[in-house]
């Protein structure tokens, strides 16, 4: 038997019929019933779903700096349990991601931990200050390779330099994904402004902070001739820019997270600071918004926006606490849960809003994003639709505790993972690699 | 009653009707040369002040010891933000010291949800104040002192007892109440809207529109941008205090302005019906909100409130903390 060969039995590729595939030297040789063994390893995969590795474009992995909370190795674990093959590292670590140097560390590192593909973004503005343009081009030259540069975490509001930064990324074919939020709008902001703010005395978010910043950048990019990413865009005002900027056929994505597909601002009324995220959960009228932008192509791509942090920065006070939720390992359960059992997506849709549309926008190498067939790098997940379970935050490959959804049951879970046709999870636990 | 006070909205109307009725029998003991009852002998309240207030803190302290229970206070001021203890740290080190009741006091609205959610404390919390959020013995102590001016003449409920108040047994049926002034971030106004709805009174809520929270309309709360229009039919009016951080954040263009719209003077004040309160839950600005002539005037209740304040907080800690259910003749 090889290491490097394998044959999947009856899986059910993007939902459809089942049938076997086979894997050699990290390429899918062939796709159809039977296939014989020969010295290859057999994977069960009988009622098993097949998709495509999946790619995460918004991750925070916090190395360097926030090793506490987690590290490339830990955040590439918990996304290979998750089915990601590739996550793009967010660029608000300590030091930032500003340089060639921040940039090719945080690329050595994902080779080196082996379980996904880390494709570094770069800031847009030194130290995500929000005055100087960081070194774009050296970034973009570097090993990293760097397409899609954020300053996610906190705004480029600063509309001239939002406007150079959107035209500068054109000479290498770059992308500026855009944390949407106008500062003053939301200066002391704890949660979406709305009755439950209202009642619960906490400083609001309110929507028109987002889409002003939505639609200003809109603009800006119709204007000059560039591409536009909105991250992790929360509130109807916003679809319904975006889906008016595709039709006037400029060029802008979008990205909706897991958790403001499923949870509302109503689970803040206890004050529990582990429904604390930036932007701020917001009202069913949203989540249904974002859902049918999601369904109709107007919200391109899921992206997780996993952020973790240690117990003690969400053990305290809510004023106190910091922004964010884990959600590598959660996402797919969540997107089956909200998008596939509810009809308004097909397992085929997914595959294209989780892995070939994010590395479309990105321009990610490595052969991710590609369709399962005959000569594709073998970029696989197994997921048992047909599975529940309860989730327990202790189970986790991420440093983090801080999943919103303890305690809750969601559908599915991620059988094995395939990078580059060798198993990072298998029976869903994670294996040994060596890169 | 509920095991913690949390909010105002945690009482029925039961439950605050028996909170006021227990503070009139206790307002009594105020009266006394020796003003104690042994009722919570031997038990441990605890005043977790995060937010310098002395005239809560004093007035809680004043409650439990009248009620001869041991009082510890501890300021932790800015203590759990960046560094230093931890909320959960001292909440854990109260528990071990024994503390049958926290009474919280915090810059961070709902703090004392965490405090009494996350198990830290097995003894009763009081929110003292939280945020902008919510300070409901402040509500109780006002509705207190709106009871015993508004409902004295009425007759008590049958198989109410006699007190040294008026308005026992009774709620605020029908009573016009006007609030007015920065209902954004008071917590006055929240805990002040929810006990008098609940005690089945009219609440109008004045403010220029800039300090009325989004969602308003959900309230159950009339809301006016005029003080003017609110004044002929008000039984009592809430004066709120507009925080100087307020003054410079574009809320409202100017101190001047927002006294001559919104500040409650004498010709404001005659406007009123003859028998109509005015209150202020402190400290006041004199010539911003209220004018000093409001303030000193007969129909100011100002100082009666802060009386009143320890009496509503025995009962509420006699009822948290000492009160079996069937309990209430005692003191």
């Amino acid at each position: 038997m090889s290491e490097r060969q394998y044959v999947i039995r009856r899986a059910r590729i993007l939902g459809g019929e089942p049938t076997d595939i086979a894997i050699a030297d990290g390429v899918i040789t062939a796709i159809g019933p039977d296939l014989p063994l020969g010295d290859a390893t057999e994977v069960d995969a009988t009622g098993l779903v097949a998709l495509p590795g999946m790619v995460d474009l918004h991750t925070h992995l916090r190395e360097p700096g926030r090793e506490d909370a987690e590290t490339v190795l830990t955040g590439t674990q918990a996304a290979a349990r998750g089915g990601f093959t590739c996550v793009h590292a967010m660029a608000n670590t300590d030091p930032v991601a500003d340089t060639a140097g921040v940039v090719e560390q945080v690329w050595r590192l994902g080779r080196e931990a082996g379980y996904c593909d880390v494709q570094p973004i770069g800031a847009v503005t030194v130290g995500l200050g929000g005055t100087q343009l960081a070194e774009l081009g050296a970034m973009a030259d570097s090993a990293a390779d760097v397409r899609v540069f954020s300053d996610d975490g906190k705004c480029v509001s600063d509309a001239v330099l939002m406007r150079r930064a959107l035209e500068y990324v054109k000479a290498f074919d770059g992308v500026v994904a855009q944390h949407a939020q106008e500062p003053r709008l939301t200066e002391g902001a704890q949660m979406n402004e709305g009755l439950v703010s209202g009642e619960l005395g906490l400083t609001g978010w309110p929507a028109a902070a987002e889409e002003a910043i939505v639609a200003r950048d809109c603009v800006l990019a119709a204007h000059v001739g560039s591409r536009l990413h909105v991250c992790h865009l929360s509130t109807r005002g916003s679809v319904e820019i975006v889906r008016w900027a595709k039709s006037k056929g400029w060029d802008v994505t979008a990205e909706v997270t897991p958790h403001h597909l499923l949870l509302t601002d109503d689970l803040v009324r206890g004050y529990d600071p582990i429904y604390k995220v930036n932007p701020p959960l917001r009202t069913a009228d949203d989540v249904a918004a974002v859902r049918e932008g999601l369904a109709d192509g107007t919200i391109d791509i899921v992206a997780t926006d996993h952020a973790p942090h240690p117990m003690e920065d969400k053990e305290c006070e809510w004023s106190a606490a910091a922004f964010g939720m884990i959600g590598l390992e959660t996402a797919l359960s969540v997107v089956q849960h909200t998008m596939v059992d509810t009809g308004l997506l097909t397992w085929e849709q997914v595959a294209e809003r989780l892995s070939a549309a994010p590395a479309r926008i990105s321009r990610v190498g490595g052969g991710h994003g590609r369709p399962l067939a005959v000569g594709e790098p073998a970029h696989v997940v197994l997921y048992d639709a047909e599975a529940t379970r309860t989730i327990v935050p202790a189970d986790t490959a991420s440093l983090s505790r801080n999943t919103p959804y303890a305690g809750r049951e969601l559908p599915g879970r991620v059988v094995a993972t395939f990078l580059r046709g060798i198993p990072t999870v298998l029976d869903g636990q994670l294996q040994e690699v060596s890169s | 009653m509920k095991k913690h006070l949390l909010s105002a909205g945690d009482l029925t109307r039961d439950d605050a009707v028996r909170v006021l009725d227990t503070a009139a029998e206790l307002l009594g003991v105020a009266q006394r040369p020796i003003k104690k009852l042994p009722t919570l002998r031997g038990r441990t309240v605890v005043n977790l002040f995060f937010e310098d207030s002395t005239r809560t803190r004093i007035s809680f302290e004043a409650a439990a010891k009248r009620l001869s229970a041991d009082v510890i206070n501890f300021s932790a001021k800015g203590s759990s933000v960046s560094k230093g203890e931890s909320l959960k740290d001292t909440a854990l080190t109260l528990q071990a010291m024994g503390a049958d009741a926290v009474v919280i006091r915090h810059h961070f609205s709902g703090a004392p949800h965490r405090l009494a959610a996350a198990g830290w404390t097995n003894g009763a919390v009081v929110n003292a104040g939280d945020g902008t959020h919510e300070h409901p013995t402040q509500a109780l102590l006002d509705a207190f002192t709106m009871r015993s001016h508004l409902m004295a003449d009425a007759a008590p409920e049958p198989g109410a007892p006699a007190g040294p108040s008026g308005g026992m047994g009774r709620d605020l049926a029908g009573k016009n109440i006007t609030i007015v002034g920065d209902v954004l971030h008071s917590r006055v106004a929240r805990s002040n809207a929810l006990l008098l709805h609940t005690l089945g009174a009219n609440v109008t809520l004045v403010a220029p529109p800039t300090l009325l929270p989004v969602g308003i309309d959900t309230w159950p709360v009339e809301t006016s941008y005029s003080l003017d229009d609110s004044l002929e039919k008000a039984d009592a009016v809430m004066m709120l205090r507009v925080q100087h951080e307020r003054m410079n954040a574009s809320y409202f263009p100017s101190a001047r302005e927002y006294s001559r719209r919104y500040g409650l003077d004498t010709t404001r004040m005659n406007r009123l019906p003859d028998h109509a309160i005015v209150l202020h839950p402190g400290p006041m600005n004199r010539g911003m909100e209220i004018t000093a002539d409001v303030a000193d005037s007969g129909r100011s209740v100002i100082v009666e409130q802060v009386t009143n304040g320890v009496a509503v907080r025995m009962a509420v800690l006699y009822l948290l903390v000492g009160g079996s259910t069937n309990d209430e003749g005692e003191a």
